[in-house]
């Protein structure tokens, strides 16, 4: 990449100004504002709205920043000592929120690393039907969040939903509480991102598989190798770098987590379900305190690239040995 | 889980000598594996025809026992509900999510197209540092913008208006990333020949590279559509008055209005969903292409 870079015209084209002639010079001229012009429209959304914000949250949190009134005055680090104070009611309830989310990524990131997985080895066979299929299980993820939100909530509804309706013909009789009481709200955020989501990670599994390269299994075969150990020592080493893509983002998805606990939960049962980006929109868009809410969202952040690091790591480290 | 995929087959290592008797007992090994692969069609795609059949039952319908697969009589009360009712003005938020999405969708295309290539293509002072800075926010998750961007909204006053969905999204670095990773791919020759039949660099951009890259483009539009249709919390703050939300949003609103009229919120459900899965059923080659490609840069 970076030696055919270094081919290109372009470079040739600027290089050494005494050695060109007034014609190339002008064509010369055009290049070199051009870069600029392609790059303006994209770098001044991306200034706005990316750069500027990266700097004006912090901003924000070193303020009392209340929306509606007109002194913000400076605090310092006093939004985010407060997160940390336990005897403060905004730190109980922010840490109440954070456990939530470390819950659903804790349960719900397993399911969601190994079932795709496993499906994607089913549908990397070659077999008729097989682009039906993929085409099936990743039709949930096309739908928003609003969407399965509302279906989910009918269909787990404790008196008139599906599921439960089921369950009695199994003979379950009790009708379960999914959407009100522990620990059924957090078998249905599971279940639900697991449905919504599957075929996402799938999908990217199986262009892993894809990429494995084939001579690799033959001789594997020509070993003896049963398919066991096929997939312990060809199939998973080869995905390693789509492994540790899927894990990473599976975790900072999990994490953001608020649509379905909104829609589904409300945060009951009292806040268990209430999740980190949940309390943190509620925080500054429903209070309008935005200096604690930016507070808060740093905090989340920064946890977050610690886990993403320390994630990369661990593979690396298990690539090494 | 990970289980039948090992279960339906023969146990002792498949050796290159196939019998007949080996090819029959293979073909019987089969019928367990469509079995789970129909098992967990029905499972994903159930909950979604449950979704269409309700919005055409009556109220009453929708909440028999045992519940009704096919409506025991048709109805369009739940959209006629919907329809009518002044406090959920549907067929406007269905104009903003369509509006919001092609608005976003179109400055997505021309601002990464316009970007990946003078990052794939050019040479220039402060390319590194344009490219770190894209890469970098890679890894910043996105909830962090939501405070300060809130605040430049509003600044901007947007808040309350379709702006506030076109414009901040584009920011995003996806698809810089993806359209840079294909133009890099391209051959060159194409663009040099171009260049020495003195064409500029615009030129080279419109009639070269933009005709080779429709397959990317396509892939970008159809996710960036889908991302901005689906997007909720976002919209669900920044717009305030009924008649600006997009359905997304609105669902929100529709199913505290109509809590148990079931055929209603399914309605709209369907009213959200309808427009994604055509686009689905159509360019699903497209969209897989693209999730599919996101991972192989991991």
């Amino acid at each position: 990449m970076t030696t055919a870079e270094l081919a290109s015209p372009a470079v040739r084209e600027n290089q050494g100004p005494e050695r060109t002639t007034p014609r190339t010079r002008s064509a010369r001229h055009g290049s070199r504002y051009a870069p600029y012009l392609f790059l303006a429209p994209f770098m001044l959304i991306f200034g706005v709205f990316v750069l500027a914000p990266a700097a004006y949250g912090i901003w924000i949190s070193l303020h009392n920043w209340d929306f509606f009134l007109p002194s913000r005055p400076w605090v310092g680090l006093g939004n985010y000592i407060e997160l940390f104070d336990p005897t403060a009611l905004v730190a109980v309830q922010f840490w109440e929120s954070m456990r939530a989310t470390g819950l659903f990524v804790l349960f719900s990131v397993p399911f969601l690393v190994v079932i795709p997985l496993g499906l994607a080895l089913m549908l990397n066979r070659t077999f008729p039907g097989r682009t039906f299929f993929r085409a099936v299980y990743f039709a949930p993820y096309v739908l928003g969040v609003s969407v399965i939100g509302v279906l989910w909530q009918y269909l787990l509804n404790a008196n008139a939903g599906l599921i439960n309706y089921h369950l009695a013909q199994l003979g379950i009789a009790e009708a379960i509480p999914w959407l009100t009481a522990t620990p059924w709200v957090w078998v249905t955020l599971v279940g639900v991102t697991v449905w919504w989501t599957l075929g996402f990670n799938a999908v990217v599994y199986l262009a892993g598989l894809q990429g494995i390269d084939s001579t690799l299994y033959e001789a594997a075969r020509m070993d003896g190798a049963g398919k066991r150990h096929e997939f312990w020592h060809v199939t998973l080493p080869g995905l390693r770098p789509v492994l540790l893509f899927v894990v990473t983002i599976t975790i900072l998805a999990s994490a953001n987590v608020f649509g379905q606990a909104y829609l589904l939960t409300g945060g009951a049962p009292s806040n268990e379900t209430r999740t980190a980006i949940m309390y943190i929109a509620q925080t500054g868009f429903e209070q309008f305190r935005i200096g604690k809410a930016s507070a808060m969202s740093y905090i989340l952040a920064l946890l977050l690239i610690g886990v993403s690091t320390l994630n990369f790591l661990l593979f690396r480290r298990q690539e090494r040995n | 889980m990970a289980v039948p995929t090992t279960a339906p087959r023969p146990a002792p290592p498949a050796r290159p000598v196939a019998s007949t008797g080996r090819r029959r007992s293979r073909a019987w090994a089969r019928v367990p594996f469509y079995a789970v692969l129909l098992a967990l069609s029905v499972a994903f795609f159930a909950p979604i025809l449950w979704m269409i059949s309700t919005s055409f039952k009556t109220a009453g319908d929708a909440t028999a026992l045992p519940p009704q697969w096919i409506p025991p009589t048709w109805s369009t009360e739940g959209y006629q509900t919907l329809l009518t009712d002044p406090q959920v003005p549907v067929l406007r938020w269905l104009a903003n999510s369509l509006l919001a999405g092609v608005g976003h969708t179109l400055l997505v295309l021309l601002t990464a197209a316009l970007a990946a290539y003078a990052l794939a293509r050019m040479n220039f002072r402060g390319k590194n540092l344009a490219f770190a800075l894209i890469v970098s926010t890679l890894f910043v998750p996105g909830f962090v913008f939501l405070m300060p961007n809130y605040l430049i909204v509003d600044a901007l006053d947007w808040l309350d208006s379709v702006w506030a969905l076109i414009v901040p999204s584009a920011a995003s670095a996806f698809g810089v990333f993806f359209l840079r990773q294909f133009f890099l791919s391209l051959p060159r020759e194409l663009e040099e020949a171009a260049l020495l039949d003195g064409a500029n660099r615009w030129q080279i951009f419109r009639r070269v590279v933009v005709p080779l890259s429709l397959a990317p483009l396509s892939t970008l539009a159809v996710l960036s559509f889908l991302a901005s249709w689906n997007d909720f919390l976002w919209p669900l703050y920044v717009l305030f008055n009924p008649e600006n939300l997009t359905l997304p949003a609105g669902l929100a609103t529709l199913r505290n209005a109509y809590g148990t009229d079931f055929p209603a919120v399914m309605a709209g459900a369907v009213l959200a969903s309808l427009p994604v899965l055509v686009i689905y059923a159509v360019a699903q080659r497209y969209i897989i292409a693209g999730v599919s490609r996101s991972g192989l840069k991991g």
